[in-house]
């Protein structure tokens, strides 16, 4: 393999990784070591009247009773297996309950993510095109906004316009409860229940994409190859969204691969408001009833999905530009 | 002065922010009604007893709005202080060592930027009291990457330079040329990223204190939209005064932000203007 083919860059990319999984590890052994109590207790979750068996049974499964190293070493080859613990509270091991919860935050972020995108690069390629227009104006507001809104806020008041006072769409929950009906009929109900989490986290979104798109499309528009398409007569948006948009999109896709992950990790605040039952939600339940197993597991498993997605977008990003794999 | 009062933007950023920096001082003077006191009947609507309203339990929402400022800024200032303060030690000697050095502190700096950072942040406060100086840890423990990244781009260009060159002819120290000889011309640039990073710490207590993890003791906008949001339907008023709060407050620091780097940097036109 030479040095710069595809295989071996997705080699190096993930050997990378490798280190940061096991620092991830690391940190949260080392965290959950700090936490005030006895270990034991704080791996149950503080569960309230938890059994002395029960407590007995950690302390053996986790090798409470032998040296720190042995203690990090049993609790590392669980972790790295995707075996984060159990949850007491829900009475589930911690991988089952974030697995059936991921799907409702990918869907929510993705959705989000991609009204982002789209309206981002359309506006920033009007602005790119007439500096002086509305989309310039457009795009200068929504950057200030996007940037000092908190998304939790923005959701409560986009929930009382458009849920409370003028009842347009549901602010509850991701289907409505009871409700049968063909797959066709389920899918439109849940769309129904997308459109308000999903447009906060879109307009948060919406700044940073068109400004980048903007400036990446200035950029190329100003290349030779563009006046070489346009000078032989290509019809003008041929020359946008066929030349200039290919080569103006790598910074775009490098952003949406940073932002993905933190996201997934970060929705949070907006499945909070909305009761949109993911990832972020587990969190928010997790924390409330102080169910450490359920919550580390879920900062392991946010933290690998960043490092995933981040892989995903170094290695689409080396098949459209294979300059980079150099580097 | 021309210069400051040509961009009205940043004007009305400025007095947004002296308007808040006011009420977080003087405001409980004046205004000397305790915010975790029941003072009158629970979900009053905005008007002449209690101008902003009374939330669930009928305490003063206005009174929760002079009160939550402080811990806004406090919060704020110490965890962007903070946060600048990591962020520019890791980035600087990142900036100006390459190879071992750098190589080291940059796989540290991508390992925090892994881990998503209000999740962390969660799990810190959490695990420990949900003290402010915990909170205020936690902010800036998970967000310091990006300023290291910003300030290592600004001291590989930096350190090429003549003017450096020339001191390390002179003899200069490492330590020197870092602190005194470079830094300084990196300033501009963090004195804006501080400013924005201070609105981002602000964000980021309020986000924690609606999701209950703030500290109990104190008053926060945060908090009071977190207790506050299941009334809504009743009562608007408990909600949207306090995010408003917190939107203006942040929406004046970018301002600032926006106009010091128009004023620091004249030849680079604004960031958002692209």
């Amino acid at each position: 393999m030479s040095s710069d083919s595809l295989g071996f860059y997705i080699l190096r990319r993930i050997l990378q990784a490798i280190p940061v999984t096991i620092g991830i590890v690391l940190l949260i052994f080392i965290l959950l070591r700090l936490a005030p109590g006895d270990p034991a207790m704080v791996y149950l979750g503080e569960a309230g009247g938890a059994s002395e068996e029960t407590l007995k049974e950690v302390r053996k499964e986790f090798g409470l009773d032998k040296s720190l190293s042995e203690q990090l070493f049993i609790y590392g080859k669980k972790f790295l297996t995707g075996d984060f613990g159990f949850s007491y509270f829900q009475g589930k091991p911690v991988l089952d309950l974030i697995l059936e919860k991921v799907g409702a935050t990918a869907l929510l972020v993705l959705t989000a993510m991609f009204i982002a995108v789209i309206i981002g690069i359309l506006t920033g390629v009007k602005a790119a095109k007439h500096p002086n227009s509305l989309a310039s104006a457009f795009i200068t507001t929504f950057s200030l906004f996007g940037f000092a809104i908190p998304s939790f806020w923005l959701g409560i008041m986009l929930l009382l316009a458009f849920s409370l006072y003028i009842p347009l769409f549901p602010g509850y929950g991701m289907m409505t409860a009871g409700h049968a009906g063909n797959t066709v009929q389920v899918l439109i109900d849940i769309l129904h229940h997308l459109v308000l989490p999903a447009s906060t986290l879109g307009i948060i979104l919406i700044g940073p994409y068109s400004r980048l798109s903007k400036t990446s499309m200035l950029e190329v528009i100003g290349s030779d190859y563009i006046r070489t398409a346009r000078a032989k007569g290509l019809p003008e948006h041929k020359v946008i969204f066929k030349h200039a948009l290919r080569n103006a999109i790598l910074p775009i896709l490098t952003m949406v691969g940073l932002q993905l992950g933190r996201l997934l990790a970060g929705a949070v605040l907006v499945e909070t408001v909305f009761s949109w039952p993911g990832m972020g939600r587990l969190m928010f339940e997790g924390i409330l009833r102080r169910d450490y197993p359920l919550i580390m597991g879920i900062l392991f498993f946010s933290s690998i999905v960043v490092i995933l997605v981040n892989l995903i977008t170094d290695v689409l990003y080396s098949v459209l530009d294979p300059r980079i794999r150099r580097r | 002065m021309r210069r400051f009062f040509n961009n009205k933007v940043g004007v009305f950023g400025w007095v947004v922010f002296f308007l808040i920096l006011l009420t977080t001082f003087f405001g409980p003077l004046f205004y000397p009604v305790n915010p975790f006191e029941i003072v009158g009947k629970r979900l009053l609507p905005p008007g002449s007893s209690f101008p902003l309203g009374t939330d669930y339990l009928g305490r003063d929402i206005l009174a929760g709005i002079v009160h939550g400022a402080k811990t806004s800024f406090f919060v704020g200032i110490m965890a962007a202080a903070l946060m600048m303060t990591i962020g520019i030690l890791i980035g600087a000697l990142s900036g100006y060592h390459a190879g071992f050095i750098d190589g080291v502190l940059m796989r540290v700096t991508e390992f925090f930027q892994v881990l998503p950072s209000l999740i962390l942040a969660m799990v810190l406060v959490a695990l420990f009291k949900p003290s402010q100086g915990c909170i205020i840890l936690a902010i800036s423990v998970s967000s310091w990457p990006v300023i290291a990244r910003i300030l290592r781009a600004e001291f590989m260009s930096l350190r090429e330079r003549d003017f450096v060159t020339a001191s390390k002819a002179l003899g200069a120290t490492n330590t020197r040329i870092i602190w005194r000889v470079i830094l300084p011309n990196a300033l501009p640039s963090m004195i804006v990223n501080a400013t924005l990073a201070v609105g981002i710490a602000i964000l980021f207590e309020a986000g924690l204190s609606f999701l209950g993890l703030g500290d109990p003791n104190v008053m926060s906008w945060g908090y009071m939209i977190g207790s506050s949001r299941i009334y809504i339907r009743q009562a608007w008023w408990t909600v949207t005064f306090p995010g408003l709060a917190i939107f203006l407050t942040v929406l004046s620091l970018s301002l600032i932000g926006d106009w010091l780097n128009d004023f620091l940097n004249p030849k680079t036109k604004g960031r958002r203007q692209g």
